[in-house]
């Protein structure tokens, strides 16, 4: 009997470009304050964000996600029948079948490419870069779509002090491929799912249903999420892990052009740079202070503003992280594009 | 070594006023983080870490609830430094 044949990919794997959509109307703290009882000021100390945009009533994750696709493969000069594989990282497509990805492989004419999401919140693209690069680097994909996008206008509670000013909707797009030279670093990824409960949604869609239908009037499910224990983990448990991303990669800090964590609260960001001790000529990402936390946009949404406006050089070498629920976590080195 | 208690609260009035700018002699026994000090919660946090490492001592999520005043976080430091003498 003969042995299975094996299939090697391309040697390495970078990103080739970015994309992004941000919805059109920017929220501003006034706006949020005046379903919540907090204050601009109130705000800004603790998460560092001005403004937020929210989506359209009815425009979904699929809507967000479809120009942010295109916009990257246009600029890496691909069609769409160049895309194999489609990934979407969300927790936010509120139907179960079929997945995010589908629906976006079929509206942009990639309707043969594999698909599939990714569920791991705010570390769902930092998720993807690595499962991309391995598809590639194995033989199973040449280019890969990928995509974080959420609308966590769909399951934030506008009265929750812990989280209604952190959350804005958009989404962020990487296309992915073979490289003669290495573009993405090993990941560094992992959970501590035993904690959880410290951010999940407080109720299942059947637990609704079932309440509802018996004449109750349950409240819409949610995420809840205990902030300061999320801001201890975030910073002194990942900023260890970006560490060992640096190190995997054998980067120094000092080499980075950008450091573009998951864009959860200014505070975290600051704190975490603070801990990594991130150099004052490397670009600190801080998208959050007028997108919000987009949860899976987030990562993608930085990058691309990074790159388009120019703040980094082509080539540049961008520390990602993303980290949340789950708790889930990854990061790696990346070549911007 | 365990530490006295007034040299516990003149190292936590250090790393309060490493964070937020109040100075340390405001830093007082009696003083509430959040309603004197106006201490927010991730202030707080990081104070918390950051005495971790000074004192040598685990200082758990659970616990930072219940540290009101700056004595609850003095006391709280000296029992665990006693816990593990």
């Amino acid at each position: 009997m003969s042995p299975i044949s094996s299939r090697r990919g391309a040697e390495y794997a970078r990103i080739l470009a970015t994309g992004s959509r941000r919805p059109d109307r920017v929220v501003t703290n006034e706006e949020i304050c005046q379903v919540l009882d907090s204050s601009d000021q109130w705000i800004r100390e603790r998460t560092g964000i001005i403004t937020r945009r929210f989506a359209a009533p009815g425009e979904t994750v699929v809507d967000l996600a479809v120009p942010a696709a295109q916009q990257a493969m246009e600029r890496a000069g691909l069609a769409p029948s160049d895309i194999d594989a489609v990934i979407v990282a969300t927790i936010t497509h509120m139907i179960s079948t079929p997945s995010a990805a589908s629906l976006v492989a079929a509206r942009i004419g990639a309707g043969k490419a594999v698909t599939f999401d990714l569920s791991t919140a705010c570390a769902g693209f930092s998720h993807g870069v690595s499962v991309a690069n391995d598809m590639i680097r194995g033989g199973s994909a040449r280019h890969v779509l990928l995509i974080g996008v959420d609308r966590m206008t769909d399951v934030i509670d506008p009265a929750d002090r812990g989280s209604a000013m952190i959350f804005g909707d958009g989404a962020g797009a990487a296309v992915i491929g073979p490289s003669d030279t290495p573009g993405i670093g090993p990941t560094i990824w992992g959970s501590d799912a035993d904690q959880w409960e410290a951010l999940y949604q407080t109720q299942s869609w059947t637990d609704y249903r079932d309440e509802r239908d018996a004449g109750g009037t349950p409240p819409w499910p949610v995420l809840t999420m205990m902030g300061p224990k999320i801001f201890r983990w975030a910073v002194w448990e990942m900023a260890p892990v970006a560490r060992k991303a640096l190190e995997a990669a054998e980067v120094d800090v000092a080499d980075l052009a950008a450091f573009i964590p998951h864009q959860a609260n200014a505070r975290i960001i600051d704190q975490m740079a603070k801990q990594l001790k991130i150099p004052d000529h490397v670009v600190v990402a801080r998208d959050v202070i007028d997108a919000g936390n987009t949860t899976g946009g987030s990562i993608p949404l930085a990058m691309d503003r990074v790159v388009t406006e120019g703040q980094v050089p082509s080539g540049g070498l961008a520390l990602l992280i993303g980290f949340g629920a789950g708790l889930s976590y990854s990061a790696q080195v990346v070549e911007l594009p | 070594m365990a530490h006295t208690q007034d040299e516990i609260l003149a190292g936590l009035a250090e790393l309060v006023a490493e964070e937020t700018g109040i100075p340390a002699g405001d830093v007082q026994l009696e003083k509430s983080f959040t309603d004197d000090l106006d201490i927010d919660s991730l202030s707080m946090m990081t104070i918390v870490v950051n005495a971790q490492d000074k004192f040598d001592v685990e200082i758990p999520d659970e616990a930072v609830g219940g540290l009101k005043t700056v004595k609850d976080a003095v006391d709280y430091i000296s029992n665990a430094e006693s816990a593990k003498a």
